[in-house]
């Protein structure tokens, strides 16, 4: 059960505190130099602060020793799910589902961190002074809420989440807890995603009326387009669906972990008449660029909850806007909150504002936290500038879903 | 309202021009009188109604939907409307759902403990939350049904009010019956409907399409020359009956029962001065391009043998109420094309002058006296019953100055040539216009207007005929302050600017803000310049983020600007005309921005020779 690579060790499910405290505190001294480092008080007094602060590298447990998804390298860190500003390469230590730890080792290569352990889903462990807990987060292949309880109080952080069916990952389990940490990227009420389906309907709809013509739609690498192809599957649509080369490596992960995509060819080895008529999937900034000119007469569509707001659709010449996202939207983020019962709500990253007021008109607790990093620091793509097919690394690869602060079209 | 719903959705994401043209032909190819018709008159915007006024949205939207939930919305969405659009919340009784479901509003619940029942299994099949009185997303109907956009997307309602039905109701409910009206449909429409709607009440569309390509539309529709259209356009009403019916060969051509129309107006390109090399000086004359107001004024006989006078914008509107003291002065038969400038004692005023006339909206005798108008001519189109727009330039200019002539009142007169015999000797009048015999109009002029001798009058922006040469702008170095995320097409970009220059303060070398820049970059540097922002935000207030700035932090921007005029607004007391980003200094260290004395000079410059004339306006108008 213990994986030791380098200095740090992961306690087993059944654990104790594999470290003496002193050990322990000193790693969160490096880990986080913050005023937070001294606040360690014994466990029965323990207040939520206590167990989760905020430090420039994230969100981090100081009693624990870890931190989550952050956006430095950081001695250990847990990590909720695969996009790239919150599976970062270059900690000591990782534990995150095993189908994480698959994306990270398939972006950054095996050597992503000094060591990697795989959380089991509802296994509990002890870390450090809390326990921790791995539970579907319903966002993409692997994505975990990560539950951390200490002195009986239990604080959820969510990562990203939908509510929404997703026949390529496990479903949102929903966990009561006091303190629920969530995101907010649709986190303003005129986000509300219609059903996946009725979206992928119209996608096929305008296949059969433009059936010279082909469709290239717009999809993050990591979620977004595998779950938009086994929408397609499942509404009959059995033709090769084509792909752009930097949709290949992880779509070709989701299909060994046994979700089925049926055929899909490279784009690029396609004759331009057997285009017409197809689908065809690339990263969002590949379809305004160079690269989209080798299909005929295409149509554009864009999948993203971005869609939404036509101002987004037309700044990316999007033609035919498919409202498809992986988080959720505004109502699923009240329902939520509401849901887990939480007392106080703190709100990561993506329209903080009306989320805590929103929380706030309902009698919670609610702080933003205004994080940066997650998709603040990411590069845009919307779309102008052109990017080579094969990237040298994965971060221009797919810049993940996370919305960047509360605009660019990431993610979504 | 579904067709004309559907047109103006798929015309929004349609960015080619030819595509518009058909969709629009095809619907009004498919869509009978009067239905077509107003939706013409959507789209050409000419209609407006009295009471129906964007005011009227957001006082229905605070009332339905909590305010500040409401606002950060729309501040981020950019557009009433849309944002309206979208959130609106289903009428407690108008859903089949809703009985279900039915909750109190969400917005006045109080406490929390009732309502939330937590039922960890229900996560499959939540119950649909309505503490917001926001509807659920309704299954989508088997076979994904029309092209429906999504979700809040309502199922069709039973009711839809047809177009002529929604304008009829707009144009004829009292004050107070608007609200519940309005509300009422909004209820029943769906979400793509229910923007239409609202797009209609606001005015402004925004869906890519001119007026010139609607009318467009209707002319390919019989293979009739667009020109045609707009010749008898003013004398049209909606919902154009007579026109469709003429286009379809159904009827005779309508008369241009407006004896004083409109004729679209001919545009020029900015010159470069690489362009000139290939350009023969000789085929070419010039004159001033005058900073003020393009017109065109019109005048013609009805069948009664009243004189009808009309003076239109550049885009065809008809303004001629704003300027009773010139349309007195059109004695004449036939279409000019000029400028709209202030004159006092003989002396052109500048812009800024022009702008207090410009920006009343009652006309007063004092405001006339105060601010007289003025034409100045440099084209002429028509005169009496004969179009002169094919003639070459020349010779209509040999047209207009006898009908000046003639007409001999202070108010219009020409436009004088620059004569040239080289682009140098051009450039040199460019330079200096008061020494090129521009006199003490020279600040008023912002550049020339280059137009070759035999050019044809031609609607719109015919390739290599006009050229617009204009003066050089003033260039400051700037370091960025603030920014704001724009509107519309822009509403997730922070492309709105503030930027300050260096002055000495109570506590040393501190930035003052001195404009505010919205273009100028390109779409790429746009991105790089909301990353910027977003990377370097020291501060958020609302939608604005304050970033870094310092001697040796911040980002620089070149700015390029028109003229500068004291402003008890700013707090730098200068206030730039037309700034735009001019550069993007990556590599300028901020403390090697300007200095408020650089701007000083500009100013003190401007008021003694060239641009900001308000000091000396100012003395004028006391």
């Amino acid at each position: 059960m213990v994986c030791c690579i380098g200095r740090l060790t992961w306690s087993p499910a059944t654990g104790r505190a594999p470290q003496d405290r002193a050990t322990l505190t000193g790693s969160v001294i490096t880990a986080a130099p913050s005023a937070d480092a001294d606040a360690y008080i014994p466990a029965m007094a323990l207040t939520c602060t206590d167990i989760l602060t905020q430090t420039p590298q994230g969100l981090c447990c100081p009693i624990g020793g870890f931190h989550i998804d952050p956006v430095r390298p950081v001695e250990r860190a847990l990590i909720t799910h695969g996009h790239s500003d919150h599976a970062r390469a270059g900690h000591g230590a990782v534990l995150a589902t095993r189908e994480t730890l698959a994306i990270m080792a398939e972006r950054y290569g095996e050597g992503f961190a000094g060591s990697a352990e795989a959380a089991r889903l509802g296994e509990e462990r002890r870390i450090g002074e809390v326990t921790v807990r791995f539970v579907p987060a319903g966002h993409v292949l692997g994505s975990a809420q990560i539950v951390i309880e200490a002195g009986g109080c239990r604080i959820v952080v969510s990562g990203d989440y939908k509510r929404e069916p997703d026949p390529t990952c496990l479903a949102f389990e929903l966990v009561p807890c006091d303190v629920f940490i969530t995101e907010a990227t649709f986190g303003l009420p005129v986000f509300r995603h219609p059903e996946a389906r009725s979206e992928v309907q119209k996608l096929l709809e305008s296949v059969a009326l433009f059936p010279e013509r082909a469709h290239l739609v717009g999809v993050y690498a990591l979620g977004k387009a595998q779950r938009v192809m086994a929408l397609i599957r499942e509404a009959g649509y059995d033709r090769p669906i084509y792909l752009h080369g930097a949709l290949e490596r992880l779509t070709e992960l989701y299909k060994s972990e046994g979700v089925d995509l049926g055929e899909t060819p490279k784009a690029t080895g396609a004759r331009k008449s057997e285009l017409g008529g197809a689908i065809v999937l690339a990263p969002p900034s590949a379809t305004q660029d160079l690269w989209s000119r080798r299909l005929p007469d295409p149509v554009t569509a864009f999948a993203s909850g971005w869609m939404r707001v036509r101002a987004r659709a037309r700044q990316k010449g999007v033609e035919l806007p498919l409202v498809i996202s992986d988080h959720a939207d505004w109502e699923d983020l009240c329902r939520t909150i509401a849901e887990t019962g939480a007392g106080e709500v703190w709100v990561t990253h993506g329209q903080e504002d009306a989320l805590v007021h929103w929380c706030r008109t309902q009698g919670l607790e609610a702080r933003p936290l205004h994080m940066l990093g997650y998709g603040d620091e990411e590069e845009g793509d919307l779309g102008a500038s052109s990017r080579p097919e094969h990237p040298p690394d994965a971060e221009s690869r797919d810049r993940g879903e996370a919305d960047p602060a509360e605009d660019s079209l990431e993610g979504a | 309202m579904n067709r004309f719903t559907a047109l103006l959705d798929r015309l929004a994401y349609e960015p080619r021009r030819n595509a518009k043209l058909r969709l629009m032909a095809d619907y009004f190819a498919h869509t009978p009188d009067p239905e077509r018709g107003w939706a013409l008159a959507a789209m050409t915007g000419v209609l407006s109604f009295r009471y129906a006024k964007p005011g009227l949205i957001r006082g229905l939207a605070e009332e339905r939907m909590d305010p500040t939930l409401f606002y950060l919305s729309w501040d981020y969405v950019g557009d009433l409307s849309e944002t309206v659009a979208l959130m609106w919340p289903a009428a407690p009784s108008s859903s089949p759902l809703a009985g279900e479901v039915a909750r109190p509003q969400a917005g006045s619940e109080g406490g929390r403990g009732a309502e939330l029942e937590i039922d960890a299994t229900a996560s499959s099949t939540p119950a649909p939350p309505t503490r917001l009185g926001l509807r659920p997303s309704p299954p989508s109907p088997p076979g994904g049904g029309e092209y429906a956009p999504g979700i809040g997307h309502n199922t069709p309602p039973p009711h839809v009010p047809t177009l002529s039905e929604v304008v009829h109701g707009l144009s004829t409910a009292s004050k107070s019956d608007l609200p519940a009206l309005v509300a009422g449909w909004l209820d029943v429409l769906d979400e793509t409907a229910r923007w239409a709607l609202l797009k209609l009440i606001t005015g402004e569309l925004r869906i890519g399409v001119s007026a010139r390509l609607a009318k467009t539309a209707v002319a390919n529709l019989g293979d009739i020359p667009p020109d045609e259209v707009e010749h008898i356009w003013h004398g049209l009403e909606p919902p154009y009956e007579e026109l469709f019916a003429w286009v379809e060969r159904r009827g005779p051509r309508p008369e241009s029962r407006d004896p004083a129309p409109f004729r679209p107006p001919m545009l020029s390109h900015p010159l470069e001065e690489e362009d000139l090399a290939k350009l023969d000086a000789a085929h070419f004359m010039a004159e001033w391009k005058w900073d003020g107001i393009r017109l065109q004024a019109v005048c013609g006989r009805r069948p009664d043998g009243r004189l009808v006078r009309r003076i239109y914008s550049r885009t065809g509107e008809d303004v001629s109420r704003a300027f009773p003291d010139l349309v007195e002065a059109l004695e004449f038969e036939g279409a000019l094309d000029g400028e709209l400038l202030i004159l006092r004692e003989d002396r052109v005023q500048s812009f800024n002058v022009l702008q207090q006339r410009l920006n009343r909206r009652s006309v007063t005798p004092k405001l006339v006296a105060e601010y007289p108008a003025h034409l100045r001519v440099y084209d002429i189109l028509a005169e009496g019953e004969e179009d002169l727009r094919a003639l070459p330039l020349v010779e209509r200019r040999r047209r207009l100055e006898g009908l000046v002539a003639q007409l001999a009142n202070p108010r219009i007169d020409l436009s004088p040539l620059v004569p040239f015999s080289s682009w140098d000797e051009l450039a040199a009048a460019r330079r200096d216009p008061a020494a090129a015999g521009a006199g003490e109009d020279a600040a008023a002029i912002e550049g020339c207007m280059v137009k070759r001798a035999d050019s044809s009058y031609v609607p719109g922006r015919p390739k290599g005929l006009w050229f617009k040469w204009k003066r050089d702008p003033h260039l400051v170095d700037a370091v960025l302050m603030y920014a704001a995320r724009g509107s519309g097409k822009r509403s997730s970009f922070y492309s709105d600017y503030t930027f300050g220059v260096w002055r000495g303060g109570e506590e040393g070398e501190e930035l003052v803000p001195v404009g505010k820049a919205y273009f100028g970059f390109t779409d790429e540097e746009l991105q790089r310049l909301d990353r910027y922002v977003r990377n370097h935000t020291m501060n958020r207030f609302g939608p604005v983020r304050e970033v870094e700035y310092g001697k040796d932090k911040g980002l620089v921007l070149e700015v390029a600007f028109e003229g500068l005029q004291r402003s008890s607004r700013h707090k730098s007391g200068v206030a730039m005309r037309f700034p735009r980003v001019h550069r993007i200094r990556w590599d300028k260290p901020p403390r090697e921005a300007d200095r408020i004395e650089a701007l000083e000079r500009i100013l003190a410059r401007g008021e003694a020779e060239v641009y900001p004339l308000k000091e000396q306006a100012k003395g004028a108008a006391s």
